[in-house]
Formats: structure tokens, sequence, C-alpha cells
């Protein structure tokens, strides 16, 4: 039994054309039993930017809180909003000062630089490492058939609404492969001017 | 071999809890009571580890406490359902977990009723009805089906009843008797212990016909 698959979790995040997208499954379970299908996995940590969280239920509360805390203080301090790029060095750190006892969990980073809106994707393991790309990331369970998928049906450049149809399809496909991820799913469209919030109608099995 | 069960209604929250107090295969105790009230409207029902389960829950409890007198007015049921959360988690990675899982039930101005599930490792959900242990996975289904939003306090009841006639049946461990509490805009209140509906014996096919034969022989 892996700690990472206790909970089980599919979440991954797109760049599009001037939008990035996020999505995640909303599954709650614990083993084989699902308990919710209305669970939080990924918070806003500023208008424009997004972190999802796969692995250990509690644990991706709890460095959501943790983060959360951090992030406040750092628009305390600086007197404005964090970057996507620096926000991925505090998850970073807040992940490798646990590097002997580690917090289970596999961040996932999606969002448009504050000053140039430029989008920005990137993903770190349950150690702190990170790893930005410029097409798409993907974390939980089912990462693999995540990756096939959005091998598949990613290109360069999309626009929103084929950023939301090809991640869609990818996050949904993927978690019907994987008896522990899926039961509902949201998705985070974040353009320069606004975020779409949308759920999607999924396999509830 | 313990079963917490908890439905949210129409501004209300129904917590239900089985009776009996055993170790290892002994029932040691068959009326006990396994929730604890945090405030005038906030309900813990507890299930897990002997001893860590009372410890957590007076610990809790008292902490709520000490913020109402400190500050003049009770904790929402979101914020103290997450404070109990923090606890579990702050102590998870600690020399001394608590292992306890855990439904929290309340009810305050802003939110209506609510109803939190926490697991040991304190993972909180909140949920339209809940259930810890074995009893989980006779119940959860009939849960879903039958469940809809807003029920009376009959209706609640009614299904309540469904699930422990089911547990009862199919459960091999004998939970009979179920301690039921209300928490609604009122306050906490007790009603009575909910046992299993009695079905009269079924005779198996063919057992008349037997009996005749045998008497005759």
């Amino acid at each position: 039994m892996s700690i990472m698959a206790y909970n089980g979790a599919a979440i991954m995040a797109m760049k599009g054309k001037n939008c990035v997208a996020i999505a995640a499954d909303t599954r709650f379970g614990i083993q084989a039993q699902t308990v919710s299908t209305k669970f939080q996995k990924i918070f806003e940590l500023g208008p424009r930017l997004y972190i999802g969280l796969a692995g250990l239920a509690t644990d991706v509360q709890t460095v959501s809180e943790r983060l959360k805390f951090r992030v406040n203080l750092y628009e305390l301090r600086e007197n404005r909003r964090v970057k996507p790029k620096t926000l991925l060095s505090v998850v970073s750190n807040l992940l490798y000062e646990r590097r002997f006892g580690p917090y289970f969990v596999e961040p996932v980073i999606a969002g448009l630089d504050d000053v140039t809106s430029e989008p920005f994707v990137a993903s770190l393991d349950l150690i702190g490492c990170p790893m930005v790309t410029e097409d798409f990331v993907v974390s939980g369970t089912c990462s693999e058939q995540m990756y096939g998928m959005c091998e598949s049906v990613w290109s360069p450049d999309l626009d929103p609404d084929q950023l939301f149809e090809a991640i869609s399809q990818a996050l949904l496909n993927a978690a019907d492969r994987d008896a522990v991820s899926g039961w509902g799913a949201v998705v985070h469209i974040i353009e320069k001017d606004k975020v779409t919030t949308r759920t999607l109608k999924a396999r509830m099995d | 071999m313990e079963c917490l069960i908890g439905i949210r209604g129409k501004d209300f929250v129904l917590l239900a809890s089985d009776s009996v107090a055993g170790r290892s295969v002994v029932a040691m105790k068959k009326d006990h009571d396994k929730m604890f009230q945090l405030s005038s409207k906030l309900l813990m029902a507890v299930s897990g580890e002997g001893g860590d389960t009372v410890q957590f829950a007076e610990y809790i409890a008292k902490n709520i406490q000490l913020y109402r007198m400190r500050n003049g007015y009770d904790l929402s049921t979101k914020a103290a359902a997450s404070f109990t959360r923090r606890n579990l988690a702050d102590y998870l990675r600690s020399s001394t977990p608590y292992m306890v899982n855990l439904l929290i039930g309340g009810h305050d101005d802003n939110d209506g009723a609510d109803l939190y599930y926490m697991d040991y490792l304190g993972s909180m959900v909140n949920l339209p009805f809940a259930v810890h242990g074995y009893g989980s996975f006779f119940t959860l289904s009939i849960m879903d089906r039958y469940y809809k939003e807003d029920m009376t306090k009959e209706q609640t009841l009614a299904l309540l009843q469904r699930c422990i006639d089911e547990i009862h049946e199919r459960f091999i461990v004998n939970l009979n008797s179920f301690k039921v509490k209300i928490i609604d805009k009122d306050g906490i209140h007790v009603l009575k212990d909910i046992r299993p509906t009695t079905k009269p014996p079924v005779e198996a096919e063919g057992t008349q016909q037997q009996q005749q034969l045998m008497d005759t022989a």
C-alpha cells in the first residue's frame, strides 16, 4: 500500500495562448471506499495563480494552509502579489524543509505572471524538486495515463476554449483508467482578465 | 468495530453512535456514550484507539470552552472543525499521534447546520452524511439511495433506522443499540436510543413438511 495512493488523485495543468488551465478530480476516498465527491484539491493563491495538490489528503490540506500562510506574509512584506516562478521556489523550500519526513504531496502550479501575463506551469515532487515545462504538467496516481492523454491532445498556442476541451478530455479519460481517481472533476481556465471555473460531468464510478 | 453515523437534515444535524464499549472480543459496556459536547451547539462523536478518543475529545472540548471564555462567543462549526483538524495533523508527525476518527456536527447562525468528517490522519470533509467504521460499507450506499437535502427529523430518523437495520442484518459484530443526538438552533437534544427493528423469524421452505413427516414416523 503506497502512501501516495492511499487517497488517490489526478491533477494536471496546461499552457495555452496567453492562458493556462489547471484541472483536478474531486474524489476523496480511503483506499477502495469513496467518502466524498466534492473534495477540493486546487487552491487559489492569487487572482491568476493556482496550485493543485495530489497525494495524501491530510497533507494536501496542511500544505495548502501552510502555503497560504507563507504567501500572505510574502504579500504583506513585499506589498505585491507573488509571481508564479517565485511561488515555485516558496513551495520547493516548504517541502525540502521536511526532507527526511516529507509531506506526501506532489504539487502542480499554474498561473499568469502578474505583470507580463506570461503563462507558467510547473510541478514538484514530494521533497520539492522543481520542474518548469513549456507544455503541460501532471501529478497523481494516474500520472502515466495523464502523460499519454496530454501528449495526444495538447498542441502549442491553444486558445482558452480549445485548451478547455483538451484538458478536460485528457483528465477525464486518464482518470477513467484509474480506480482511485475520478468521481467528479473541476477545471479552471486562467486568462489575463478572468478565470472561468467549470465542473465536468464525469463518470461517477 | 465501532460505528459512527452523521446525517445533515433541514437546519439540524443528527449524530448516532453505537453504544458498545468493547476490548478485544469482550463487550464491557452496552450503553456507552461516544459523543462529546464541545459547546452548546457543537457535538463530536469519536471512535478509534481506546484512551486516545477520550483524551483528544476532552482536550478539544476544553479548548473550545477556553475560546468562549476568552472571546465571549462560541467558535463556528467550521472553525472548531478546522481547529480539531489542525491538532490531529500536528500530532500526526509527533511521537504521540492520536488514532481518532471523528464526526463533528454543529449549528451556527451564519452557516446553519454542518457535518464534518475527519479521519485519524487529519483529512477533513464537509458532508451531507457520513459514516465511520465497518458500518460504512453497509450504510453509505443506502444513504446514497435514500438521502435527500432538507429532510425532516422524522425522515432522517427513518433513514437512520434503515441503516441500523442493515448493520444488524449483515455486520458480524452485534451492535444492537445506538445513542442518537440532534443538534439544531436550540442546542443539543438527546433522543431515545435506537435499536434494530425486530423481524419475525423466517421459516425455511419445507421445514413444516419435514416436521410433519418426522412427527408421523
